[in-house]
């Protein structure tokens, strides 16, 4: 979904998805180059990106990528729908914040409806607690101290949207 | 129907805009938990709410009548006989025992003094405070000290219970039971919450959340 994400941004050559893919999203071990290919190949197969116009010359460096109808609207719902409330999600929320924010797409409204989808799962396993033995309160705890730390990066990320957006947009 | 509403209130401390044109409305018998970052106007807006600060500008209504028209007097008779209050350092009065804090607001509000003890009395145990009635503020708990402060917000049946950082000064398992006592008495004597909170886990206790931001409120957006 990244690479289809960096795709809906221009189209796109091998190297330079993988490129952008380590700066900001690869968290210090780099995507080799067979799975960029293999994920494109994949793309390709499943009629969501199609190559673009062949440069001359040899070798895979020549085919541009570009997104087609049905994967820029595989890529818009993935980003506009908040992610299921469960915890660690940290770096499915971070990859869409910083593609949202490479789009110029309302990344503070989507980490707004994050929070409600958080907010709203905190309130079951609240109410699941009480009156719920005290193995389901512990459950529920679990799920609420990590849906909680979530939090703290939501509302901390939405405070620094615009530092974010200067370092991602180059 | 709506038991407490303000409608584009702005307050402003000096040149410092506190809110600029928060509107909320809550049902009654509705438990409302204000979050949002520190300094955002959480606090200014629960006493704009209790009748506590007068807005600039914007109307504060509640039961269906304005309030920030009041006099300072008249809100302040609202305030006795028709809220109840629990702040985050329970603030109960040092002089008197756990039972005569509890008791104050009926003491406040005219009920003679052997009335309003054996109307506190109960709420000693309905809480997990038996045995505590005769201890003064410095000889109880954090936990115990905000129990009795709540039991102090309720004990007049009033029809909104406001509540500001309750559990700031608690741990976390002594601020659920303060959260816990707090959700099932306002819900038994079918008393409208609002509740100001940073904490998202003790915001999950509430039937509804809004943010507030730079002044405003938002309600939240759920998909
Ligand atoms: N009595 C006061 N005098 C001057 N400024 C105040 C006063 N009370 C609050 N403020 C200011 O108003 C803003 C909102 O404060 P407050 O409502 O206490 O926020 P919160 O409760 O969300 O932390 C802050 O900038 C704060 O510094
Ligand atoms: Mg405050």
């Amino acid at each position: 979904m990244t690479l289809l994400g960096l795709l809906e941004r221009e189209p796109s050559h091998g190297y330079d998805l993988k490129r952008d893919y380590d700066t900001f999203f690869s968290r210090g071990k780099s995507l080799p180059f067979g799975q960029v290919y293999a994920t494109l190949g994949r793309l390709v197969r499943d009629g969501k990106i199609v190559v673009g116009e062949i440069e001359p010359g040899v070798g895979p460096e020549r085919k541009r990528y570009v997104i087609t109808d049905r994967g820029a609207t595989e890529f818009e719902s993935w980003l506009t729908e908040p992610v299921q409330a469960e915890p660690n999600l940290q770096t499915v929320l971070f990859t869409k914040v910083v593609l949202a924010l490479m789009l110029d797409r309302p990344a503070e409204e989507y980490l707004d409806t994050q929070r409600a989808t958080h907010l709203r799962r905190m309130k079951e396993l609240t109410d699941i607690k009480r009156g719920g033995n005290l193995v389901d309160v512990m459950l529920a705890d679990h799920g609420l101290f990590h849906l909680e730390a979530d939090l703290h990066w939501i509302d901390t990320t939405a405070a620094r949207l615009d530092a974010l957006r200067t370092v991602v947009k180059g | 129907m709506k038991a407490i509403e303000a409608r584009d209130v702005a307050l402003s401390f000096g040149e410092t805009p506190a809110l600029r044109g928060a509107s909320i409305s809550v049902a009654p018998g509705e438990i409302v938990a204000i979050m949002g970052p520190s300094g955002s106007g959480k606090s200014t807006l629960l006493h704009c709410l209790a009748g506590i600060l007068v807005p600039d500008a914007g109307e504060i209504h509640f039961d269906g009548h304005r309030i920030d028209t009041l006099s300072e007097q008249q809100r302040s008779i609202l305030r006795r006989d028709q809220f109840g209050f629990v702040f985050q350092f329970g603030q109960l009065v040092p002089e008197l025992t756990a039972e005569e804090n509890v008791a104050l607001p009926l003491l406040l509000g005219g009920v003679k003094r052997a009335a309003a003890l054996n109307q506190a009395r109960p709420w000693f145990e309905r809480l997990g405070l038996g045995g505590l009635e005769g201890r003064r503020s410095g000889e109880l708990s954090g936990g115990q000290a905000q129990r009795v402060a709540l039991a102090r917000g309720l004990v007049a049946r009033p029809g909104a219970l406001f509540a500001d950082e309750p559990t700031g000064a608690l741990d976390s398992l002594t601020g659920e039971q303060v959260m816990d006592l707090l959700v099932a008495s306002a819900r038994e004597q079918g008393t409208t919450v609002v509740l100001v909170t940073h904490e998202a886990r003790v915001a999950a206790y509430a039937d509804r959340q809004v943010i507030v931001r730079d002044g405003k409120v938002n309600a939240l957006v759920h998909s």
